[in-house]
């Protein structure tokens, strides 16, 4: 059974490594390939000392904030209290579906290493929350969790070790914001996925009340190689001149590509080698036009500025946007920006918890306009409304979904600006008609 | 203790206070919507974002804790713009609707527009449109002008302890929603009207009755039950439309039950007696008040006189009629209706009490027993003084062997028409001032809300006037007057002084209270 495509030679796959090997879905597959044995060693070792090598491994968290992994886990101490690992598998993101072939290929990675983040942080349970749409990885991952507790892998006396470790599924309903951290806590607790207000941070006052940490699929699935290599090796991926962004990375594409899906390259990848090398550039006879590199919430580059960019945190934010998920969106030159952007307003639209009123009213607002300008109804008035309107939903609200939906509207207004006139102005030559892709490659 | 500056004003405040409390020592408001104190914290609406000194983002007021040395600016260009956002957000989709709605005058969407708003509306979409619901009880909900500040949810949530609404939906299509099967039929329920900042939430009894700037309003003591909730009594042309509760943290918080407010419809009752009646010639005839109060005198006058008296009363009013008790060496007597104890749950001692009357205690406190029923009390050939009680269930073979009925009270029952040798009309809690003392021993003070009809005179002034004419010692001319009297002479109430009381009221000496209360 093999994987959409074959692993590119300029890949490092530490994750990716059995994408399409169904035998390594199996507990005796996964065994066969080294899997729980960092584990088995783990839940020998002091958690600290875990704490201390992931630290160490500069490992940062892959859901897209990039938070330092070692340290969020530093922040659970032995203080006798019940402590919650929550791993965050509500990959939502548009663009994003990483965390997706991490479950349905590897679900026992997972499973290890959310085991082995529990006995870290001294929670004896944990919760892996799957998103609602994701019915393949739910099955593989429930599959992966039930072999584990038949193998004594998990319960009462996990491998041997003395260690309760208890790991439980939770399905989601469908709501791109139960990916928030705290969202995913309400929700887990059985209430309307809303965002709580920080502080309190959840390893104060998190899941039920108790210190909680929340990691992503991608991240904990990381951990056990760490464990199992040490920090040093894990250190030996990612840009020599810069020791912040450290380690391997899945990347999904989609869009106007020649070979989407997902790739595992060293942090510190050249965006254009990228593109062009291992995603085989765009489709033939076209031209790269933008890209959005961290899924939809992250500001969209122009070719150019994607071309001269490096993947890693830092190398995205010089080049004016974040690494995020990973998720890159790559649009051709038939692409109309206005209706492309016009579809991801929507799409926060619709998912805005409507708890702050900038993002319940405003994501809604800014997509009638757009769809207004993509309808060629627009105004004048209306570029610098949209302006107006994504500067008063920045960074007011309880969780950054409003930035979300602002974010590809101002950088797509700074940079592709002439589109939104040219739609206003109703000038066809500058703009794509809707279904010119799908005619085009008829 | 925490000291920072807010506006430029240094206040100091306790540790983990909100920053928009600790604006509101310094004499700030900062505007919000979804913050109420009696609340939990939900930080949604977004309206309080402040800017602190060294905070990299605008932070709101209500769920951000004071810190030492703090430095914030609320009417910074920066916080007021982004109000001047959320205002306008909020206002994309409402229906601009204020000549039509209830809340017009009191909204807090209207006043703050006003006050911080956008002169014009930049929105040219079509506005949503949803149908108005009924939620029951005596809740309707216009789902285009609700604000989604959750107010209301985490009343019945967290306070009621009954949560039947919630937030249905997303984006902007969310609204407030209900439980399937269940109605906002909760006692406590009309609270979430109160709490709705825009006119969202409205009340189907006060529905287009009165707009907000027609109103008159006094603080008053609702007569509902023994609990003594602090409350609003407004009136339009006179005529009491509604009751709201007055926030007394010490009492009820800021809530009041469905039957306290309801209770305004007794104080508008049109079937008044207006005007002092005696009985000539079989019939009851209209005479002025000097005929009336010696006609009363005298049918008191040579026999035992039982005095029932109204817990609604207040303590003014009792203290005297305690007195007259004495000059006429009679008895004095009180019963009280009785219902079920609805508590709060949110609330520490805050209930719907078992006995449905203000000034039970109070009753108490001046001498006066309770009987269960008025028979009981009465012996053959006694002279019968009814001061405010409306005589329900007296039996017509009860009041027959009464050697007299003398009548003080607002409305005439039957039984009265066919007995009374006078009748001498009194005004009702809304139309006269004075105090109650509740079923822990506060007393509390409400003022006169409208005026009285006819030539109906407060209770204090009519029963002044009966204790003059039996030869008592009585010389009044304020219900402070009575009060002074009342602290002088008893025990109870000592140390307290009238206007002390402020709004608030104090209490009764502790092992006083004790007594009050022994009947909860």
């Amino acid at each position: 059974m093999g994987y959409p495509h074959p692993s590119h030679p300029r890949e490092t796959p530490i994750l990716s490594k059995y994408f399409g090997d169904a035998e390594a879905r199996t507990l005796e597959g996964w065994r066969a390939r080294g899997g729980y044995e960092a584990l088995q060693k783990a839940l020998f070792t002091d958690p600290q000392e875990l704490q201390t090598i992931v630290k160490d491994s500069g490992l940062r968290g892959r859901g897209g904030a990039g938070f330092p992994t070692g340290m969020k886990w530093s922040f659970m101490k032995p203080d006798g209290k019940t402590h919650y690992l929550c791993c965050n598998a509500d990959e939502s993101e548009p663009g994003t579906f990483k965390d997706r072939e991490i479950m349905r290929w590897t679900p026992h990675g997972l499973v290890e290493g959310v085991a082995l983040a529990a006995h870290a942080i001294y929670a004896q349970t944990a919760y892996i929350y799957i998103r609602g749409e994701f019915t393949e990885p739910y099955a593989r991952v429930t599959a992966a969790v039930e072999e584990a507790y038949a193998a004594g892998i998990l319960g009462a006396n996990a491998m041997g070790s003395g260690k309760q470790v208890d790991v439980h599924v939770h399905r989601g309903a469908g709501a791109y914001i139960c990916g928030e951290e705290t969202a995913l806590m309400n929700s887990l607790e059985g209430r309307r996925g809303n965002p709580r207000i920080k502080p309190p941070f959840p390893a104060v006052a998190g899941l039920f009340g108790k210190p909680t940490t929340i990691n992503n699929v991608e991240t904990l699935t990381t951990v056990p190689y760490i464990i199992k290599n040490g920090a040093e090796w894990y250190k030996q991926f990612g840009r020599p001149d810069n020791p912040k962004s450290i380690g391997t990375k899945l990347f999904s594409v989609c869009g106007n590509i020649t070979r989407p899906g997902n790739y595992e390259v060293a942090l510190g990848f050249p965006f254009k080698d990228f593109l062009y090398d291992l995603c085989g550039g765009p489709l033939p006879g076209r031209e790269i036009k933008a890209v959005i590199p961290g899924g939809s919430s992250v500001p969209i580059l122009t070719r150019e500025e994607a071309e001269g960019a490096i993947m890693d945190y830092e190398g995205m934010v010089a080049a004016g946007t974040m690494l995020g998920s990973g998720g890159a969106i790559v649009f051709d030159d038939r692409q109309c920006m206005v209706r492309q952007i016009a579809r991801l307003t929507r799409f926060y639209a619709h998912e805005s918890c409507a708890q702050c009123s900038q993002c319940r009213e405003g994501t809604a607002w800014i997509t009638r306009i757009m769809e207004r300008i993509r309808d060629g109804e627009g105004t004048a008035e209306d570029l610098d409304t949209l302006v107006s309107i994504a500067d008063g939903m920045s960074g007011k609200t309880i969780c950054v979904l409003s930035d979300s939906c602002a974010t590809p509207v101002m950088s797509g207004l700074k940079k592709f600006r002439h589109e939104f006139e040219a739609k206003i102005a109703a000038n066809p030559a500058m703009v794509t008609v809707p279904g010119a892709l799908r005619a085009s490659a008829a | 203790m925490v000291s920072l500056t807010i506006e430029g004003r240094p206040v100091t405040v306790p540790d983990g206070m909100s920053i928009l409390e600790a604006a509101k020592t310094a004499g700030v408001l900062v505007p919000h919507y979804c913050y109420h104190p009696g609340l939990p914290v939900a930080g949604v609406c977004r309206m309080c974002l402040v800017e602190v000194e060294k905070m990299p983002k605008l932070a709101p007021a209500c769920a951000t804790s004071v810190m030492e040395g703090q430095v914030v600016h609320v009417h910074s260009p920066k916080a007021l713009e982004a109000r001047k956002g959320v205002l306008e957000f909020l206002l994309i989709n409402h229906p601009l609707d204020c000549p039509i709605c209830d809340q017009a005058g009191e909204c807090e969407l209207q006043d703050y527009t006003f006050a911080e708003g956008r002169a014009d509306s930049r929105y040219r979409e079509p506005k949503r449109f949803n149908p108005v619901e009924d939620f029951g009880g005596d809740v309707l909900y216009v789902q285009n002008r609700c604000i989604l500040c959750t107010r209301c949810v985490r009343f019945m949530s967290d306070v009621a302890d009954e949560p039947v609404l919630n937030v249905s939906e997303r984006g902007d299509r969310a609204f407030i929603g209900k439980a399937e099967g269940h109605d906002l039929t909760n006692p406590w329920a009309g609270n979430v009207i109160d709490l709705c900042p825009v006119g969202a939430l409205l009340s189907k009894d006060f529905l287009n009755k009165a707009r907000a700037w027609e109103l008159d309003r006094a603080p008053t003591v609702c007569t509902g039950c023994s609990q003594g909730c602090n409350a609003v009594v407004e009136t339009r042309d006179n005529v009491p439309v509604r009751l709201k509760p007055r926030p007394n943290d010490a009492v009820n918080q800021y809530y009041m039950c469905e039957v306290g407010r309801q209770s305004y419809r007794e104080f508008a009752r049109r079937d008044r007696a207006d005007q002092p009646l005696v009985r000539i010639n079989g019939t009851l005839t209209e005479v002025d008040w000097e005929d009336a109060v010696t006609a009363a005198v005298g049918a008191l006058s040579g026999k035992r006189v039982v005095v029932l008296a109204s817990p609604n009363l207040s303590n003014e009013a009792l203290f005297l009629l305690e007195r007259l008790v004495a000059q006429l060496n009679g008895q004095g007597v009180f019963r009280v209706a009785r219902g079920e104890t609805v508590p709060l749950p949110g609330v520490a001692d805050l209930a719907l009490r078992e006995e449905r009357a203000a000034n039970a205690a109070g009753a108490r406190l001046l001498g006066f027993a309770e009987v269960t029923t008025v028979g009981s009390a009465l012996r053959h050939d006694d002279a019968l003084l009814v001061v405010g009680d409306a005589l329900d269930g007296v039996t017509p073979s009860e009041l027959a062997a009464l050697s007299s009925l003398v009548f003080v009270g607002t409305t005439i029952p039957t039984a009265v028409a066919e007995r009374a040798v006078a009748v001498l009309p009194i005004t009702n809690t809304v139309e006269e001032e004075g105090t109650f003392t509740n079923l822990r021993g506060r007393v509390q003070r409400f003022l006169q809300g409208r005026t009285a009809p006819g030539v109906a005179r407060p209770s204090w002034f009519v029963l002044t006037d009966l204790l003059a004419a039996t030869g008592g010692a009585a010389e009044f001319h304020l219900p402070a007057d009575v009060f002074a009297a009342m602290v002088s002479t008893h025990q109870a109430f000592a140390g307290l002084d009238y206007e002390s009381l402020g709004m608030h009221g104090l209490p009764v000496l502790a092992s006083e209270t004790a007594t009050a209360g022994a009947a909860i």
